[in-house]
C-alpha cells in the first residue's frame, strides 16, 4: 500500500497551452456559427421566416442550415471542445506531458482538415442529409470523408492519452489513477469501440456509393450500424461534463469529491452499457425483432443507474460543500453555494436541466411509450436539455476559468457572463417545454413547419413559445462567444499570483483506499466487448447476411 | 493532495456511506419498476412496436404485388390492410375511408429514401425504409379525420408530405 505524498500540481507550458487553446477556438467558432441557425428555425415555426433575407449568401435553405446546426453543433462543437479538455485532464490528472505531443497534433490537424471538408459541401447545398445522413439520401463523398477524418482524428488524439496513461503507469504502479485523468481515458476508450459503427457505415457503404463505385445502399442495415454510434455519442458529449461535475466543481464550490468509489463505478457502468442500447432509437424501425428492441430497452435502463448515482454523488458532493460554507436546511444549503460564480452557476444551471432531461430520456427508452414520441419536437426539446444544455451550458461553465487559465487573462466581465447562465437557463426552459408540449400534440422534428400544411390551430402559442425561447438563447450564445473573445483579445494580464487555478477537487476519502478492481482495466474491456457480442452480434449478423445493397442514392 | 488522512493500516475496500447504500437501493428498484411497467404494457396490454416483417426490392416493388395497386383491401369482418407507398414527396393513396370500429392493418414502404409515417392521435408511429415493410395495426372507433404525416426528414418539400384518414361514422362502406 503505498501512501501519497503531498504532489505539486502539474504547470503547463505555453505549449500545451496553446495546443488546448487551438481546440476551443475552433470548438466556440463552431458554436458561434452552429447556433444562429437554431433560432432561424425558431423564428420559421412560428412563421417569422428570416431565410428570403439569407439567399445572397446562399442559405436561405432551412435544411441545409438545419445540417449546419447539427453537425457544428452537436459534432464539432462538441468534439473539439472534448478533445482540447481531456487533453487537460490527461496531462494535469497524471502531471505529466504528453508521450507523443506530435501523435496529438497529428489528430487535431486531422480533424480540422476533416471540418473544411465536410463544411464546404454542406455549405455548397451538396451534403444537406442533416446530421445523421441516413441513406439513401445521398451527400457530396467530401462530406463523408470530411466526417470520417474527424473521427480518425479525435481516434489519434485518443491513442496519444493512452500512450501517455501506459507512460505514467510505468513509473507509478501503485498509484490509483487521478480521477480526471481516469475519467477522460474511459470517456476515449468508449468512443473508440462506439464509432466503430459510423466508421464501418461510412467505409462500406457511403464512401462508396457517393464515389460511384457501388449502385446503392442497405439503408436498415445504416441505420444499425448509424445507431451503434449514435446513443454511446451522448455518452462521449456527457462524460466530460461529468468529469468536470465530480472532479472540478466540488472544488470550485468549496468541497470534496463525496464518493471516489462511486464515481469510478459510475464511470466503468458507463463504459460497460453505453453501446449495447442502439435499438432505442430503433424501437418503430422495420426489419428488427421487437425482442431485441426489448432487450435494449431494458439494457438501456441498465445505463440510467450510473447516472443515478452520478446525482446522488454531486449533490452530496455539493452539499458538503455547501455546508462548510455554512450552508443549512434540506434545500436551504443550494443557496449557500457560490453562486457568482459564472462557472459554478452554468453547471449548477445545467445539473438542474439535466435532470428534467433525464426524465425525459427514460420516457424515450421506453419501449412502447415511444410511440408516442418518437421523431415528434419532443425530440429535440429532450436533446437541447442534454447535450445543449446540460453539456453546452457546462463546456461555457468550464471554459470560464480555462480560457482565463490558458491566456492569463482576466475573464470579461464576470457579470456579464453570469447573466448569460441565467439567460440560457430561462430560453431554455421556456423553449424546451413549448417542444415536448408540442410533441406530445404530434409535432414532427426536421420539418419547416412553417410551411407545413397540415399544422392545426392548437400547436401556434407553443411555436411561438418555441421562437421566445430561442431568441432568448440567441441573446445568450452571442454574450457568451463575445465573452470569450473579449477575455481573449484584451490587454490585461492577471497579476502574478492571482492566476486563475485549474480546479481539481480532492477525494474525502483517500483515493488509494478504493479498490484495485476499480482501476483495473482489463475485466471491463472484456465485459464490454462480450456485452456489445451479446446484444448486438445475432441481430447484427442476421442483417449482415441478408443485406442486400439495392437501394440507390437519391438527393435532397 | 495536502490534507490526506494518514492512511494507517486501512486497506482498499469498496466504501459506500448508508445515505448511499440506500440511494443505490431506490435507484434499482425504481428502474426495475419502470422496466416491468413497460413489459407489462407492451406484452400484456398488447402496444406493439414495429417488427421483422418483410423485405422487398425499392427498384421494383411499385412493379409487381400488393404495392402495384396502393389501396385498402376488404378483409371482411370490418379488417381492412391498407398499402400505401411512400416516395418523395408524397403517399400513395393520399386518402384512405374506413368505417367507424373498422381495424386496420397498414403495410408501408418507400420508392426512394427513407419516410416517416405518423398517424396523429393514434399509437401508430412508424419509420418507413426502403428496403422494408413497416407494419402495425390500429383500430379506430372514432369518427374523424386523422392525418397521417411524414416524421423523417426526406428532402427539400418534406413539410408537404402527409395523407389523411377518414373514418365515417355510421358503419357501411
Ligand atoms: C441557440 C440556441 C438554439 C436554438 C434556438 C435551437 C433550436 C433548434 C430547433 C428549433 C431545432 C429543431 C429543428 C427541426 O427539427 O426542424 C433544433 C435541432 C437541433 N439542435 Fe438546436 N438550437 C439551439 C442550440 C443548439 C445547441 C447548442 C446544440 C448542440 C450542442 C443543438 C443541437 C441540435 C441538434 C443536434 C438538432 C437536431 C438536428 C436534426 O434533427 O437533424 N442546438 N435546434
Ligand atoms: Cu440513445
Ligand atoms: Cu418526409
Amino acid at each position: 500500500m503505498t501512501t501519497l505524498k503531498p504532489q505539486p500540481t502539474y504547470e503547463m507550458t505555453g505549449q500545451e497551452k496553446r495546443f488546448i487553446g487551438l481546440h476551443l477556438v475552433v470548438a466556440i467558432f463552431a458554436l458561434a456559427v452552429g447556433s444562429l441557425f437554431g433560432p432561424l428555425q425558431a423564428f420559421e415555426w412560428s412563421g417569422l421566416d428570416l431565410y428570403q433575407y439569407l439567399e445572397p449568401i446562399g442559405l436561405d435553405d432551412y435544411y441545409k442550415g438545419l445540417t449546419a446546426h447539427g453537425v457544428l453543433n452537436a459534432l464539432v462543437w462538441t468534439t473539439f471542445f472534448i478533445t482540447g479538455f481531456l487533453t487537460l485532464t490527461t496531462i494535469v490528472g497524471l502531471r505529466r506531458p504528453l508521450r507523443y505531443p506530435k501523435l496529438n497534433q497529428v489528430g487535431f490537424w486531422m480533424m480540422v482538415v476533416g471540418l473544411v471538408m465536410a463544411a464546404v459541401p454542406i455549405l455548397a447545398g451538396w451534403a444537406s442529409v442533416l446530421y445523421t445522413f441516413y441513406p439513401p439520401l445521398e451527400a457530396s463523398w467530401a462530406f463523408y470523408l470530411g466526417l470520417t477524418l474527424v473521427v480518425v482524428g479525435s481516434w489519434i488524439e485518443g491513442y496519444g492519452f493512452f500512450f501517455t496513461y501506459i507512460a505514467w503507469r510505468k513509473e507509478n504502479q501503485d498509484v490509483r489513477t487521478p480521477f480526471i485523468a481516469f475519467g477522460g481515458l474511459i470517456t476515449m476508450a468508449m468512443w473508440q469501440i462506439a464509432t466503430l459503427g459510423i466508421a464501418v457505415e461510412i467505409l462500406t457503404m457511403l464512401l462508396p456509393y457517393s464515389l460511384g463505385l457501388t449502385s446503392g445502399t442497405d439503408p436498415e442495415l445504416g441505420r444499425t450500424f448509424f445507431w451503434f454510434t449514435g446513443h454511446p455519442l451522448v455518452y462521449f458529449w456527457l462524460l466530460p461534463a461529468y468529469i468536470s461535475w465530480y472532479g472540478m466543481l466540488p472544488k470550485q464550490a468549496g468541497g470534496k469529491l463525496f464518493s471516489d468509489s462511486l464515481a469510478r463505478l459510475a464511470f466503468w457502468l458507463f463504459l460497460l452499457l453505453s453501446i449495447p442500447v442502439g435499438f432505442h432509437h430503433q424501437f418503430v424501425d422495420p426489419g428488427i425483432p421487437s425482442g431485441w428492441k426489448a432487450i435494449h430497452a431494458a439494457l438501456t435502463y441498465g445505463v440510467a443507474f450510473p447516472s443515478m448515482l452520478t446525482l446522488f454523488t454531486v449533490v452530496a458532493s455539493l452539499e458538503y460543500a455547501a455546508s462548510r460554507r455554512g450552508g443549512k436546511g434540506l434545500f436551504g444549503w443550494i443557496r449557500a453555494l457560490p453562486w457568482n460564480d459564472p462557472s459554478v452557476s452554468a453547471q449548477l444551471l445545467a445539473g438542474i436541466l439535466f435532470m428534467f432531461g433525464g426524465i425525459g430520456g427514460i420516457t424515450n427508452a421506453s419501449y412502447d411509450v415511444n410511440l408516442v414520441v418518437h421523431n415528434t419536437a419532443w425530440i429535440p426539446g429532450h436533446f437541447h436539455l442534454t447535450v445543449a444544455t446540460a453539456v453546452t451550458l457546462s463546456f461555457m461553465g468550464i471554459s470560464y476559468w480555462l480560457v482565463p487559465h490558458l491566456t492569463g487573462k482576466p475573464l470579461w466581465k464576470p457579470k456579464w457572463a453570469l447573466v448569460q447562465t441565467w439567460l440560457w437557463f430561462v430560453g431554455m426552459v421556456i423553449f424546451s417545454n413549448a417542444m415536448h408540449v408540442l410533441g406530445l400534440l404530434g409535432a414532427p422534428r426536421r420539418t419547416e413547419l412553417g410551411t407545413a400544411p397540415y399544422v392545426p390551430d392548437e400547436w401556434n402559442g407553443h411555436l411561438l413559445r418555441v421562437s421566445i425561447g430561442g431568441a432568448i438563447l440567441l441573446v445568450s450564445v452571442i454574450m457568451y462567444v463575445v465573452t470569450m473573445v473579449r477575455t481573449a483579445a484584451q490587454k490585461e494580464r492577471v497579476a502574478v499570483g492571482e492566476e486563475v487555478q485549474i480546479p481539481i477537487a480532492e477525494s474525502l476519502r483517500d483515493p488509494q483506499l478504493t479498490p484495485l478492481w476499480l482501476d483495473t482495466w482489463r475485466p471491463w474491456i472484456i465485459g464490454t466487448v462480450l456485452l456489445i457480442v451479446l446484444a448486438y452480434g445475432p441481430q447484427l449478423y442476421d442483417q449482415i447476411t441478408n443485406a442486400s445493397f439495392s437501394s440507390p442514392g437519391f438527393g435532397p | 493532495m495536502s490534507d490526506q488522512q494518514v492512511l494507517g493500516e486501512e486497506q482498499p475496500s469498496f466504501h459506500a456511506d448508508d445515505y448511499e447504500k440506500k440511494w443505490i437501493g431506490v435507484s434499482i428498484v425504481l428502474l426495475v419498476a419502470f422496466a416491468v411497467t413497460v413489459a407489462v404494457a407492451g406484452f400484456a396490454l398488447g402496444f406493439q412496436v414495429p417488427g421483422d416483417e418483410s423485405r422487398v426490392d425499392p427498384r421494383t416493388v411499385a412493379d409487381s404485388g400488393p404495392f402495384s395497386q396502393p389501396g385498402l383491401r376488404d378483409l371482411g369482418g370490418g379488417e381492412y390492410d391498407a398499402y400505401i407507398l411512400s416516395q418523395q414527396y408524397l403517399f400513395t393513396p393520399r386518402e384512405i375511408r374506413v368505417p367507424a370500429g373498422s381495424t386496420v392493418n397498414f403495410y408501408i414502404t418507400s420508392i426512394d429514401v427513407q419516410h416517416g409515417f405518423k398517424l396523429q392521435d393514434t399509437n401508430i408511429n412508424m419509420q418507413i425504409v426502403p428496403g422494408q415493410v413497416s407494419k402495425l395495426t390500429a383500430t379506430f372507433d372514432d369518427p374523424g379525420e386523422y392525418p397521417y404525416i411524414c416524421h423523417e426528414y426526406c428532402g427539400i418539400a418534406h413539410a408537404a408530405m402527409f395523407g389523411s384518414l377518414i373514418v365515417e361514422a355510421g358503419g357501411g362502406s
